[in-house]
């Protein structure tokens, strides 16, 4: 098997910074602030470079959506082992109303166009947590799906895969091409060592934009309010099981 | 909001049990910008001043932020109780390539900027300076042959750094000499077509593990020659009969790091092994520091930086009087000095490492930076284990060691006396331009 395979990478704030709301409600504070590869997605791009290792996989393209600084998250991408990447430039306000859907029908273009045998992303990202980029862009596709994936055996022609649901583990074959997305326990990234991150100044990244794809990514939502979570309030201690149903009598839960 | 987090924090948790959250002040946070970040050109000088660092140095720093955080500092207690010599942590800092960076692409290596040496070396002391100064020594022993070495020279001992982990080390002080270079009493005879070499080194920073050490010693018995006419490089393998190095001394702090002494009992070196010619030992030892002394400072201020992350998380979480210690003035000023110190002598080094990727000669700046850096890092650790408190003075607490592990920095590579000498004495040597 020779595989070419597409791995979606997401530029995320970073998941050690602590988030904060804009004093006008209109969205999450980026400037300024940490940025890095979302989780999910350097597994799947760990898997992916594993694949090739294997000699399962041929090529890897790697794919961000956004601004100019997604540049550096794919850089991050070919410094683990991707061997091109593709960045599709949208930026200011219309990145920020950026949907699963737009993302996937780009996924969905550029597997067409670039004649693409597998595509791998992170189950989520980590900061809309969707989940809905790989369903979606199979669906678009036609192909079939394999999400949550926690271990990919490729097999002539199809992948095994098993995946993690909420009863368990469940194992399924899927016919290549496919869309796979990528959980926690599939593996674990690697470092980029310095070497590869010199040699990864030299693989090409190609920038396209939307409309070079024949995508529309204008705004289909509009943010009406962004808001942190409630504080967490007191609670109360009670003698006996008899008070605590009073109280919550009383609160007017029971 | 926090959900988000939390439930995404346990893969990454296993790989990096300790998130230290770095001051908003610091400047090597890296912040995407919007704005491309002009490229600093290693030809000439920059086209005005820039506080941004490239995103090729960025990720050269994340590279060495992650070893850091998620290697160093879950064995660095470890090591400096038992002394152990961090060979698996060297071994993965070797196979990442962050070591032996400043070796030529010629000759296998990545060809780093002084730059980009010195921000590995910051985030590799951050983890710890013990384990940081055993990966950094080899810079200070490959600096001699980097400067004055013949291709062949280059070729076999810079070579072999790059295809395996090994060590090297500078070997200049005696017992009876530190400061004072120039007194140093090693021996080297010429005999046919070798060098007998006799002598005793002391306070070796990787001795017990070297593959190979830069000896100087003296080729000129005459005393009234002038040391920069009297000493003579060499380059002795470990290998070499006669070659004994001590034992490994217990120190204060950086327990980690192998001091020892050596003995040279009738080496015999090839006279192939001669840096430069008879005579250029001096010039060699001395050169070597302007290309080390910004490392180190950088080193320090890793360890500083530590101190203040550890001493300002601690600061507000401990309360006392009904609210967290860092209400208190006297406590905040005291982080906000350490602010302070670390800001300041973070730009010294990069000051002094910058005017050496220049081709300029660095000497004022790189003292100017050892110095400040090695006595914000004392201040900065001594500062950590007041806030902390009785905490502080307890080994279950990471600072005590790091006041441990500063005081060297106002020791070694010139003493913070000896850089006050050296920039006294440019000082003079401007005026009277």
């Amino acid at each position: 098997m020779s595989l070419r395979i597409l791995v979606g990478c997401k530029r995320v704030i970073d998941y050690a910074v602590k988030i904060r709301v804009k004093p006008d409600k209109s969205g999450v504070i980026t400037e300024g602030v940490k940025h890095s590869m979302n989780p999910f997605d350097e597994i799947a791009i760990e898997e992916a470079v594993r694949m090739k290792e294997k000699k399962i996989a041929k090529e890897i393209v790697a794919f961000s959506c956004g601004p100019t600084q997604c540049q550096e998250t794919l850089r991050t991408a070919l410094a683990m082992g991707a061997d091109r990447g593709i960045h599709v430039e949208v930026s200011g306000p219309e990145y920020e109303t950026l949907q699963p859907l737009h993302i996937s029908k780009m996924l969905a273009k550029l597997a067409k166009d670039e004649q693409i045998d597998l595509i791998i992303v992170g189950k989520q990202a980590i900061d809309d947590d969707c989940n809905q980029t790989a369903q979606m862009t199979a669906a678009l596709l036609g192909w079939p799906q394999a999400t949550s994936a926690s271990k990919i055996e490729a097999k002539d022609g199809s992948l095994q895969v098993v995946r993690e649901i909420d009863g368990g583990l469940e194992t399924i074959k899927v016919k290549l091409p496919s869309v796979v997305s990528a959980d926690l326990r599939l593996n674990e990234p690697r470092y980029a060592t310095l070497p590869n991150i010199m040699k990864a100044k030299k693989k090409p990244i190609k920038k396209l934009a939307p409309k070079d794809l024949g995508i529309d990514v204008s705004p289909r939502i509009q943010v009406v309010t962004v808001e942190e979570p409630p504080v967490r309030q007191a609670g109360a201690k009670v003698e006996n099981v008899d008070a605590v149903v009073e109280k919550l009598k009383a609160l007017g839960h029971a | 909001m926090t959900s988000l987090i939390q439930v995404l924090k346990t893969p990454l948790a296993l790989r990096s049990a300790h998130i230290i959250k770095r001051s908003l002040a610091s400047t090597t946070n890296p912040t995407p910008s919007s704005t491309p970040t002009p490229q600093l050109d290693k030809q000439g000088p920059s086209t005005g001043y820039c506080f941004e660092l490239t995103p090729e140095q960025r990720e050269v720093q994340e590279l060495a932020r992650k070893f850091a955080r998620e290697e160093i500092i879950p064995v660095a207690a470890h090591h400096d109780r038992t002394g152990e010599y961090p060979w698996e942590l060297i071994k993965r800092a070797h196979s990442l390539g962050l070591m032996n960076g400043h070796i030529d692409a010629e000759f296998g290596g990545m060809g780093l900027s002084n730059f980009e040496g010195c921000l590995i070396a910051e985030e590799l002391s951050y983890g710890c300076t013990g384990i940081g100064t055993a990966i950094e020594a080899n810079g200070l022993g490959q600096s001699p042959v980097i400067l004055a070495g013949n291709k062949d020279q280059k070729k076999k001992y810079l070579g072999r750094m790059v295809e395996e982990p090994l060590m090297c080390a500078y070997g200049v002080t005696e017992p009876g000499a530190g400061s004072d270079v120039a007194n140093i009493k090693t021996k080297a005879e010429k005999k046919g077509d070798h060098y007998v070499l006799n002598g005793q080194k002391m306070w070796i920073t990787n001795g017990g593990h070297a593959n190979w050490y830069f000896v100087l010693a003296r080729t000129n018995p005459d005393p009234k020659a002038p040391a920069h006419k009297a000493l003579t490089g060499f380059i002795v393998d470990r290998d070499t009969p006669g070659v004994t190095p001590g034992r490994k001394e217990i120190n204060m702090g950086q327990r980690a790091s192998d001091t020892r002494g050596i003995t040279f009992e009738d080496v015999l070196v090839p006279k192939e092994n001669v840096l430069l010619g008879e005579g250029a030992g001096f010039k060699i030892a001395m050169g070597a520091f302007d290309q080390t002394r910004p490392p180190v400072a950088a080193g320090a201020v890793g360890l500083a930086q530590r101190a203040y992350d550890e001493a300002l998380k601690y600061s507000l979480e401990r309360k006392t009087f009904g609210v967290p210690i860092f209400k208190h003035q006297a406590v905040a000023f005291m982080l906000a000095d350490m602010a302070i110190g670390i800001e300041t002598s973070r730009l010294a080094w990069m000051r002094a490492s910058w005017e050496v990727d220049q081709g300029r000669r660095n000497t004022y700046y790189a003292s100017i930076a050892k110095a400040l850096a090695g006595d914000v890092a004392n201040k900065c650790a001594t500062d950590a284990v007041q806030i902390f408190g009785g905490n502080g003075f307890n080994s279950e607490y990471p600072v005590e060691k790091l006041m441990r592990d500063a005081k060297i920095y106002q020791i070694y590579e010139g003493t913070a006396q000896i850089q006050r000498v050296i920039i006294s004495r440019e000082l003079v040597s401007r005026f009277t331009e």
